[in-house]
């Protein structure tokens, strides 16, 4: 079994006073902060590819080289922008807001370090519009910096301003996505642009911009004051570090855990340290590994390292880290449903695809829920979701956004691999659970 | 004349702040304004209209007029965005805003029998606005490994029981 040699981003949440600049501080904070802008800017880049620190966000895009893509001030002498993304809203993850709560600095300093290196003198933190207490802890967290004097006019004492501010959403999970992010900052409503051109050419404003996930950022302290190699050879194969993610649903102990990369699902769901397993008699029936974005793996799919590139093979992906485990009491219909329901919701409307299609497959799924399937439903569903998105392989979406595949993905990966529970509903003109479709835990007590 | 700017001052009749309202958001937006490029006052939609909400529990239109004029931008922009996000109210919401969430890892874990139990409680329905309360369903807000979860007006709780929602609900007078 792999087990956690060393703490990344959790290291320090249990210590005193550690959401506090004193606390954080008494810790040896900012000090890695200071190591790194010894360097010059391209070298602080280097580093960071060479610790093959990935985007936590769900594209597991390598950092550095997302970094190396704004072009040089000779080139394009606007100002340039870091934009963080904390508005963690992908159904099944529950990591960044955590890191808000108990180790704010943490964020703050790795934003210290990201914005010398990318020569940024502004810097928005974009975070979810529900996540009042997180926030309010954010901004005692940045005007603390500001008054000491590690933000403002002199970064940590250098000749380079850099300001800091938190920008709350407002409640449309569309904004995570990171050209509507970009928008919803300048005011907008949170339409996504098409890409290319790309954020670090042309992002907030019209000016290069970088945008990163908490996680993300906050890994980069650790990488500074351990060393490059340090955080890469705690990795596994490309994926450098450790990465928190949320076990969720089916299992006895839900909750966020650090785990090293090389952790299988498998442990996550029933290691003692993690989920530690399912109900005496109760198996997995399925998992979503990575928000619900990521194609379903059935019970026989968990031998997968949680790393960025293990789940290529298996046509999925470890998107967001958030893993939700059903058992085999629970209805997949029902399962798919409540996930569709969600993309139709919460489709941005821009595309016909995505607008028509999300909800197109909602209705078809309620219809075979609720007993009223007819054949050639199943054939329509995934007609509709291939329309959106065709998968396999991840990434043939149609629309401007991934949006389009999320919703799309979900529903060819659970159709196909549980087809015989969606005929059973068909065949039946009923859910077999009845009104206990949710499984193990699904009664509110 | 910029659109919306003779509605600097809301008529004498209904004044849309009391003094010390007017105050705080004067300052509120000054500060917000600071923190953009000075060409991209409308950048500052989203903290304004939250501002807005603040002070006066939803988004009236008058108070829109207020944020456009401030912002340098028409009013329709401002409803284009006040109607785009979830969180803010075009109509004025019932005392206590109860946004429950019902996605899968709080479905796997008793959401819906909770929305259904708030319903019952509450004699309200998911979706209408009534006088005291307003019960919505919502999308995942980041409790998946503490299901199921709730807001009350922005407030959040989670690991919720039965026990916890009744002791909850005993606190909305
Ligand atoms: C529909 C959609 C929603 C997204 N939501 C989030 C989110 O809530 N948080 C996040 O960090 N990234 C989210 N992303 C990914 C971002 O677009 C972007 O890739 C990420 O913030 C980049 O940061 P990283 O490279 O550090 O991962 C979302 C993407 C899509 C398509
Ligand atoms: S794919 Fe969907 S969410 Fe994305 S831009 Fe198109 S309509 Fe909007
Ligand atoms: S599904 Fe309810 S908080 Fe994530």
């Amino acid at each position: 079994m792999s087990v956690l040699s060393e703490k990344v981003i959790t290291r320090d949440w249990e210590r005193p006073n550690q959401n506090t600049l004193a606390g954080y501080k008494a810790n040896g904070g900012y000090k890695a902060a200071m190591k790194a802008l010894e360097l010059p800017p391209a070298a602080i880049t280097d580093e960071v590819k060479k610790s093959q620190l990935r985007g936590r966000g769900g594209a597991g895009f390598p950092t550095g080289l997302k970094w190396s893509f704004v072009p040089s001030l000779e080139k394009n002498p606007k100002p340039r922008y870091l934009a963080i993304n904390a508005d963690e809203s992908e159904p099944g993850t529950a990591k960044d807001r955590f890191i808000l709560e108990k180790d704010p600095h943490l964020l703050l300093e790795g934003i210290a370090i990201a914005c010398y290196a990318l020569g940024a003198h502004t810097c928005y933190i974009y975070s979810r519009g529900e996540f009042k207490y997180p926030s309010a802890v954010l901004d005692k967290a940045i005007a603390e910096a500001t008054a000491d004097g590690i933000f403002g006019k002199k970064l940590l004492g250098r000749d380079f301003e850099l300001n800091v501010y938190q920008v709350r959403g407002a409640g449309a999970y569309i904004c995570g996505e990171e050209t509507a992010l970009l928008e919803s900052l300048e005011g907008k409503k949170g339409w996504p642009r098409l890409k290319p051109p790309f954020p670090a050419v042309v992002g907030l404003f019209g000016c290069p911009t970088v945008v990163n996930n908490v996680e993300t950022i906050a890994s980069l302290p650790r990488i500074f004051e351990k060393g490059a190699e340090w955080f890469s050879k705690l990795g596994f194969g490309k994926s450098g570090g450790t990465r928190l993610v949320t076990v969720s649903g089916a299992v006895n102990r839900p909750g966020t855990y650090e785990v090293a990369m090389d952790t299988s699902l498998r442990e996550l769901i029933y290691d003692a340290a993690y989920g530690q397993g399912l109900p005496e008699g109760r198996t997995v029936k399925a998992c979503i590994p990575g928000g619900s974005s990521a194609p379903v793996l059935t019970g026989d799919e968990l031998d997968v390292k949680l790393e960025f590139d293990a789940f290529k093979p298996l046509q999925s992906m470890a998107g967001s880290g958030g893993v939700m485990v059903m058992d085999d009491t629970a209805c997949m219909v029902r399962c798919l449903w409540r996930v569709s329901r969600f993309y139709a919701e919460e489709s941005c409307g821009q595309c016909t695809p995505c607008r028509e299609g999300q909800p197109w497959m909602a209705r078809i799924l309620r219809k075979i829920e609720e007993g009223r399937g007819e054949r050639g439903d199943l054939d329509t569903l995934l007609g509709v979701a291939a329309a959106v998105a065709p998968w396999p392989p991840i990434g043939l979406g149609t629309t401007i956004c991934a949006l389009g595949d999320a919703g799309a993905l979900p529903v060819q990966s659970f159709v196909t691999k549980f087809r015989e529970d969606f005929e059973q509903h068909i065949r039946l003109r009923r859910c077999p659970k009845g009104d206990k479709p949710w499984g193990v835990f699904g009664d509110f007590k | 004349m910029k659109q919306g700017a003779s509605t600097n001052r809301p008529a004498m009749s209904d004044p849309l702040f009391t003094p010390d309202e007017q105050k705080h958001f004067d300052a509120g937006i000054a500060e917000l304004l600071s923190h953009y490029p000075v060409d991209r006052k409308s950048a500052a939609m989203l903290p304004a209209l939250r501002l807005l909400q603040t002070l006066k529990g939803w988004l009236p239109p008058e108070g829109l007029k207020l944020v456009a004029s401030r912002l340098e931008t028409t009013v329709e922009r401002c409803y284009e965005v006040a109607t785009f996000y979830v969180m803010f109210h075009t109509k004025k919401p019932g005392k206590y805003v109860i946004d429950v969430c019902t996605n899968l890892a709080c479905a796997l874990r008793g959401a819906e029998g909770m929305l259904a139990y708030l319903e019952q409680k509450l004699a309200t329905k998911a979706g209408e606005n009534g006088e005291k309360y307003f019960l919505r369903e919502t999308e995942c807000l980041a409790s998946c490994g503490t299901a199921p979860c709730l807001q009350v007006n922005e407030d959040h709780h989670e690991s919720l029981t039965k026990a916890k929602v009744d002791a909850l609900l005993e606190k909305l007078a």
